[in-house]
């Protein structure tokens, strides 16, 4: 085991530089393609942390990610499949940023 | 597979005797736990033996009823008890070791002794568009 | 009589990943008595039914520990499909064992890293969570999440595994049992472990019973008791016995931990094996009503959930009692007697989850 650890490569990757191809069917994060959607807000009923906003007047849809826990219902139950789950996590923020 | 699950219901001035006997079956004190409900409040007290899973349950009114503690013969009763004392207010007299309401630190006193009606949950983040392609931001 | 002297251990120390406090009433270097707290993690979890219906609560109980929470899901929707009579498709019931048995791999191994940590061996510490990348990796190819799996949901699973993973799982599994049975070799065999290990904090037989200890705590004990004999789930499908030690000390704890490690990936292959085919989930209709108590196996014991529903989409009352609450009586039975120095590696032996405990 010794001898195994010092001549293999390390167990993890040089982070920024390197990272890791997510995996299929990760559930990172959420986008919505916003020309197919009919604003039924059936996601924003689903939606356990109620992260999601949609507005049927407006046409605005809007999510707050740092609400949302990735859980995927909102992608099960949307009819026009325009909710996409990404694999690819949303990157951290500041909260200046956030609110820009 | 369901399991057999027996509900015996008690009364307070029977519980210490009736938890006294299961000790003395050997029985394995698996957990206290109390539920508040709009018009009365219960308490299970759960055992097991060789998986058998048997129930008292004790009915009280309201929280001023006093409940007899039952460390004296279940040492580890005391965590239980102390808990529902410090969650739900309710009066346990004669716990081997009191905590007093100092067991389970939380930033409202009797966390769980009130049972309101469901509200509304309220967002107060503001929302930040993910938008992708085509679509513009508000 | 020498001068008695109290330490407070905790809510903040180098060896604990979550607060608990501990008063420690020591004699010179040895514990006298030891009084626990808790609270600083509450975040009043069994209230949110009254906001949350319960198919969302899925979603809440999944949350209420990091490292078990495939076990939560499963128990809390075990719960409501026997109050609401749900048949679920036997698919599904062997899927919840696959995860079930992995999320065990990786609470162990995380554990055993922990355990090796908190006495000082801090390379076998980075080979056990090395091997359990691997097993988060398996858990994040096949439910989406490497720690809050999210596949678990009321009337089967809301993931499929197709065959051809499964046969990689296999694969992956051999791979991790062979560097498993290494570090393994160390924790059983390796003098100093022993020498740190053997002896301390010694449960008895009717202590572990009467205290109502739970799980690898009870069993390292000499008690054969393990929910997973209940047969929820499809462990009455598959060949198995609960991994028992008889010394009652640390050292049987590891012992037991590391049984179960090899027996979970001997389950893991039983179930891929004996996998049928056919639908994960069954549509839900209607509202629970009636109560249930849900006893289920955690890597750290037993976990119950008690559901009370009268017929509306909120459930009355979730009570949640996690086996780190049933084993917080026997840390503080055993802790007297003890060096002070021996403390926090005895704390761990119990793998204490405090956000699980106060939910």
């Amino acid at each position: 085991m010794v001898l195994k650890s010092l001549f293999s490569k390390p167990a993890t990757y040089m982070y920024p530089l390197l990272t890791r191809e997510p995996m299929v069917g990760s559930r990172g994060s959420i986008v919505n393609h916003v020309d197919q959607c009919s604003y039924c807000t059936l996601c924003q009923k689903k939606c356990p942390t109620d992260a999601i906003v949609v507005d049927r007047e407006k046409k605005t849809w809007a999510i707050d990610s740092m609400r949302c826990i990735t859980c995927n219902a909102c992608v099960d139950v949307c009819p026009k499949s325009c909710l996409e789950m990404l694999t690819t996590y949303s990157s951290s923020k500041t909260a200046a940023e956030l609110s820009r | 597979m369901i399991e057999e699950q027996k509900l015996i219901e008690i009364i307070p001035s029977e519980l210490v005797a009736k938890v006294r006997d299961m000790f003395v079956e050997q029985y394995r004190l698996v957990q206290i736990g109390c539920t508040k409900l709009p018009d009365r409040i219960e308490i299970n007290y759960s055992f097991d033996k060789n998986y058998q899973f048997i129930n008292y349950r004790l009915i009280l009114a309201n929280d001023k009823v006093e409940v007899p503690s039952v460390s004296s013969v279940y040492w580890n009763a005391l965590f239980y008890e102390n808990e529902i004392h410090d969650l739900f207010g309710l009066n346990i007299v004669g716990i081997v070791l009191d905590f007093k309401g100092t067991f389970y630190e939380t930033k409202e006193k009797y966390a769980f002794a009130t049972c309101p009606p469901p509200i509304e949950p309220v967002i107060k983040t503001t929302p930040v568009v993910n938008i992708k392609e085509k679509g513009k931001p508000q | 009589m020498s001068n008695r002297t109290i330490i407070p251990f905790g809510p903040q120390h180098p060896v604990l990943p979550e607060p608990i406090h501990l008063d420690l009433v020591m004699e010179d270097e040895l514990v006298v008595e030891a009084i626990p707290r808790i609270g600083w993690v509450h975040r009043g979890l069994e209230k949110l039914v009254e906001k949350k219906d319960f198919l969302e609560m899925t979603y809440v109980a999944e949350r209420i520990c990091g490292i078990c929470s495939f076990i939560h899901g499963l128990t809390y929707c075990h719960g409501i499909e026997q109050i609401m009579n749900i048949e679920v498709p036997i698919r599904a019931h062997f899927l919840r064992t696959l995860w079930s048995e992995l999320s065990r791999i990786h609470s162990h191994l995380l554990w055993l890293g922990l355990v090796a940590d908190a006495f000082g061996f801090e390379s076998l510490f980075m080979h056990s969570w090395r091997i359990r990348e691997k097993v988060l990796d398996i858990i994040e190819a096949t439910t989406g999440g490497r720690v809050i799996f999210g596949s678990a949901k009321v009337g089967g699973t809301r993931r499929d595994i197709d065959n051809e993973m499964l046969k990689r799982i296999i694969a992956q599994v051999t791979e991790i049992e062979k560097e498993m049975k290494e570090i393994s070799q160390t924790f059983l065999n390796d003098y100093s472990v022993q020498q740190r290990l053997k002896g301390v904090g010694i449960l008895s037989k009717a202590d572990a019973n009467m205290l109502g200890a739970v799980g690898p705590m009870l069993r390292a004990s000499g008690i054969n008791q393990d929910m997973r004999k209940l047969n929820y789930a499809a462990y009455g499908h598959i060949d198995w016995e609960p991994v028992m030690a008889q010394d009652g000390d640390c050292f049987a704890r590891v012992e037991v931990r590391v049984g179960e490690l090899f027996q979970a990936t001997d389950m893991i292959r039983q179930v891929i094996e004996k996998m049928p085919e056919g639908p994960v989930d069954v549509k839900v209709t209607g509202s629970p009503n009636g109560e249930f108590f849900a006893r289920t196996e955690q890597p750290r014991g037993e976990v119950i959930y008690y559901l009370k529903g009268n017929g509306s989409k909120n459930l009355e009352r979730m009570r949640v009692r996690t086996p780190t609450f049933a084993n917080i009586p026997a840390i503080t039975k055993i802790l007297p007697g003890i060096q002070l120095a021996d403390v926090p590696m005895m704390l761990l032996t119990i793998d204490p989850c405090i956000s699980c405990t106060e939910r």
